[in-house]
């Protein structure tokens, strides 16, 4: 019995062996040595962080080339340089990563349900889309806290999640598990490249910043101290804050929430007191950079537009060259802006900021006369951007105005710029109502002449800043309301003497809804003038894009002479060349060349990584989004607006070129930070208690 | 077919293999984190265990009762499913790669499967015939299958929610498996 159990055994025993190490041989696969070696180099966590079930798999991974050595989201540099090592990879440093929570509201927001079921923000999203009435705002039952694999995460005492920048791996777990893609991973990289999607938390202050700048955020930062926080975050979207923060009309103010208590947040106060605190400081705060690509992109202009895309590209790890084709960078910020509204010092200082991280210039260089996209193409530069803005004044179609003491308002603004010495008399008669024509004015008062400016129109439908007309009028400028020029009149010299003109009455109302001045017949009336400045309005001059005969041009042009390109990715029809700012939009603000340079660096990114490829959300925010646009704002406190500081005062400002405005002091700032609402898609920081809101319709 | 039928039922729900016989805690508990991992597992098992369950049949048929070694029957059932589960690796490893990968690791966690074991053991003791003993391990295969697959739903769940620190991951998972275990004890008046 023993002796057959143990033959038995020993039989089947060795009846297995055999046939396995028949098969062994016959059906061997050969398997890399690798994957177990790496896998013995990963923690071994299997926290499925890498997105590959469990270590094994994210080795195999490795090992087949479907991963880099960087994949795992837990293991420490060592362990990637070992791994790196093993499969003749290099490692790079990888850019930082962390979530980032893109809601401001949470709990505070409207409640429409006190949702009383399971207590996880899925199945909430799923049954009424929720607890809170706002379509993307954080529903606060903490579903990414749960998932957190690495204890980052915990809910702040909002009610809104907190990440721990320090414990945060970004594993994308708590992005991948909330519903309401409230948070995402974030690095530099990507935040340069996101454009507002009508999916994120935009404020309506936001939402009307042509340059998109995450305002709430930064002025959140300031109220909470981390001014140097407030620089970093407007830096993400503009690098020209300290000049935005002096000569932005603030589009963003006219939608501020607070309009709706009292007077709107001085959002470009803030801007300017923070950017005003890195000046005095002296020093640029670091700005970061992605890795080096070593492509070389050529940047025509090097005004607001082309400093912008410069900056952008340089942030993307590209590298630009301005070409400039004036003694200085700064376009029509230097030449177009007095020196008392934008101190010339104070500009160099910010464009020096840019430069130094790594931007090449060539001034004095000009584009169709000194090189063009071919000679570029030719030296190496995969990418061109055309930010050339819109230099040439527009006529007032009047007789005689080609004589001699009349000038165009951006020629004359830009002369006075450059030093050069302008005979302008003792009467200086101004036409237009926008902000150049202010400027021109102003820069005549200093210049010791009496100014008066001839506006067709009324004073209320004058497009210049309220505050700049005020100051101008403080300064003692003068105006005449509802004339339009007809003609100017020379001397024998051929110098102009007179400019006749017409006084004009409203009319019906015309395309842009104003109703338009119409010409009183024999109202004809004759005013001395040593020095006539046109300052109607300003249009790209893009003679410098055709060849020699004036016939062809490389790119589409429009009869406003802007040129034609892409809307979302501002592509010419040449593809790799790229356009942005005045010479694009015609005549706009500092901050809209600012976006659209940022616009275009993002667009030569993807085409000089992607092979052309520029991708363009569908949630794309356009418009504002109507539903976040209150007209009552309930609860909150009326509190008084900061007023800027003037600088200097009487003769002092009429007779120098010395700064006018001042920034605010560091209480008044704060003061102001607090003011602000805070606000997201359809919630707002309330300062009071509104007990009877606070009933809620229980599901 | 009624008696197949019934085979099944009392299979799956009735005397399910690990929530009325106990057998295979270590991988219901181990694979039960996901219900895509739980699939892999459910399906591993259900394949393994018609193979095995047929092979030892015939052992215990053709080589232990004729010479009357039946006591050797655990040791060679040992023997013989943990061979035949690495044959199986081998073989789809080179002859079908993607089933293989699809079933990944899972076949080697079977090896030492108390499951597969049991269900092999058990058709013994019935005295099932090889027809019916195929019927019953690929029946009780899927009972497995569906009480992973729901214990891995319930547990995805779980992993979202707030636990208590030191009842996370496998001790509030024995906890549910309890439950489940006395939920399908409803099944027991049913045949
Ligand atoms: S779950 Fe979110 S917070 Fe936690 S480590 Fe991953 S990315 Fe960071
Ligand atoms: S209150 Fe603050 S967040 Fe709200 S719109 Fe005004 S500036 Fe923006």
């Amino acid at each position: 019995m023993i002796t057959t159990s143990a033959l038995t055994l020993f039989g089947l025993g060795f009846g297995s062996a055999a046939i396995l190490s028949v098969a062994s041989k016959l059906l061997y696969v050969k398997e890399d040595p690798r994957i177990a070696q790496v896998e013995d180099l990963l923690p071994g966590a299997n926290c499925g962080g890498c997105g590959y079930p469990g270590c094994s798999g994210a080795a195999a991974a490795i090992v087949s080339g479907k991963a880099n050595a960087g994949v795992c989201v837990v293991a420490e540099t060592e362990a990637m340089v070992a791994i790196a090592a093993l499969m003749g990879q290099t490692i790079e440093e990888r850019e930082p990563e962390i979530a980032f929570r893109d809601c401001t509201g949470g709990t505070r927001a409207e409640e429409r349900f006190a949702y009383a079921g399971i207590m996880d923000c899925q199945a909430a999203a799923m049954l009424h889309g929720g607890s809170k009435s706002c379509p993307e705002g954080c529903l606060g039952l903490g579903t990414c806290v749960a998932v957190c694999p690495f204890d980052a995460i915990h809910m702040g005492p909002e009610g809104l999640p907190v990440v721990d920048p320090d414990e945060c791996r970004a594993c994308g777990k708590c992005a991948e598990a909330c519903p309401r893609g409230v948070i995402s991973i974030v690095g530099m990289t990507s935040r340069l490249l996101h454009l507002n999607e009508v999916t994120d938390c935009l404020a309506p202050c936001r939402q009307k910043c042509p340059g998109q700048i995450d305002i709430p955020r930064y002025i959140q930062q300031i109220k909470a101290g981390d001014y140097d926080g407030a620089v970093n975050t407007i830096k993400e979207r503009n690098p020209l804050l300290m000049v935005c923060g002096r000569v932005c009309p603030r589009p963003c103010e006219t939608v501020c929430r607070r309009n709706n208590v009292d007077s709107p947040v001085g959002i470009n106060m803030l801007k300017r007191f923070v950017a005003d605190r890195e000046l005095h400081g002296g020093t640029h705060l670091p700005v970061p950079c992605a890795k080096d690509t070593g492509r070389k992109v050529a940047v025509i202009g090097g005004g607001p537009a082309g400093l912008s895309c410069a900056y952008f590209l340089r942030r993307l790890g590209h590298s630009p060259t301005i070409f400039e084709a004036m003694p200085a960078l700064g376009g029509q910020l230097r030449y177009g802006i007095p020196e008392y509204r934008l101190p010339k010092a104070d500009l160099d200082w910010e464009i020096q900021g840019i430069l130094d991280l790594g931007v090449d210039v060539h001034l004095n260089k000009r584009f169709g006369k000194d090189y063009d996209i071919e000679s570029l193409k030719q030296d190496g530069f995969e990418a061109v951007f055309l930010g050339i803005g819109a230099w040439q004044a527009s006529g007032m179609y009047a007789e005689g105005e080609d004589l001699e003491g009349v000038w165009g308002g951006i020629e004359f603004l830009t002369a006075h710029a450059l030093g050069q010495s302008i005979d302008i008399g003792k009467k200086v008669i101004v036409v237009g109502g926008g902000n150049t024509a202010i400027d021109c004015a102003r820069t005549c008062v200093r210049l010791g002449a009496e100014v008066i400016m001839l506006y067709r129109r009324t004073r209320a439908e004058m497009p210049a800043n309220p505050e700049e007309i005020v100051g101008a009028e403080e300064e003692g400028v003068q105006f005449k309301f509802l004339a339009a020029p007809t003609r100017v009149v020379g001397d024998e010299n051929g110098r102009a003497t007179h400019l006749e003109y017409k006084m004009m009455e409203l009319g019906e109302p015309d395309a842009s809804g104003r109703r338009r001045p119409e010409p009183v017949e024999g109202s004809e009336t004759l005013m001395e003038a040593d020095l006539i400045i046109p300052a109607i309005g300003q249009k790209p001059d893009l003679t410098c894009l055709y060849d020699d005969d004036a016939e062809s041009c490389p790119v589409e042009t429009t009869r406003w002479q802007t040129i034609v390109a892409d809307p979302d990715t501002f592509q010419t029809i040449v593809p790799g060349v790229f356009t942005a700012g005045d010479v694009f939009t015609g005549p706009d603000l500092v901050i809209s060349a600012v976006g659209g340079g940022r616009k275009a660096a993002r667009s030569i990114h993807y085409h000089l990584q992607q092979d052309g490829d520029i991708p363009i959300p569908d949630t794309l925010q356009r418009d504002l989004i109507p539903y976040t646009m209150f007209k009552e704002v309930t609860g909150v406190r009326q509190s008084e607006r900061a007023q800027m500081p003037h600088l200097c005062h009487g003769d002092e400002r009429n007779c120098t070129f010395s700064e006018v405005e001042g920034a605010l002091s560091e209480t008044e700032a704060l003061a102001e930070a607090d003011r602000c609402l805070h606000c997201g898609l359809t919630c707002y920081d309330r300062d009071m208690e509104q007990p009877e809101e606070k009933e809620q319709q229980i599901l | 077919m009624q008696e197949y039928f019934l085979l099944f039922i009392a299979a799956i729900f009735v005397n399910n293999i690990v929530l009325a016989q106990y057998l295979g805690n270590c991988p219901f508990i181990g694979t039960s984190k996901n219900t895509g991992v739980a699939i892999g597992m459910g399906a591993a098992v259900v394949f393994v265990a018609v193979m095995a369950t047929a092979i030892t049949w015939l052992v215990q048929t053709y080589l232990l009762e004729p010479l009357g070694l039946g006591f050797l029957q655990t040791l060679a059932f040992i023997l013989v499913i943990a061979s035949l589960v690495q044959f199986v690796e081998m073989f789809l490893k080179k002859m079908v790669p993607p089933l293989y990968k699809s079933l990944g690791i899972f076949l080697p966690l079977i090896t030492t499967n108390c499951a597969v074991m049991g269900i092999a053991l058990i058709c013994q003791r019935k005295e099932f015939t090889l027809v019916k003993s195929v019927a019953f391990a690929a029946a009780s295969g899927v009972g497995f299958m569906i009480a992973l697959v729901v214990l891995a739903g319930i547990r995805e769940r779980l992993e979202i929610r707030r636990v208590p620190r030191a009842m996370r991951g496998t001790p509030v998972g024995l906890v549910m498996a309890g439950l489940m275990s006395l939920a399908f004890f409803a099944f027991k008046g049913m045949i």
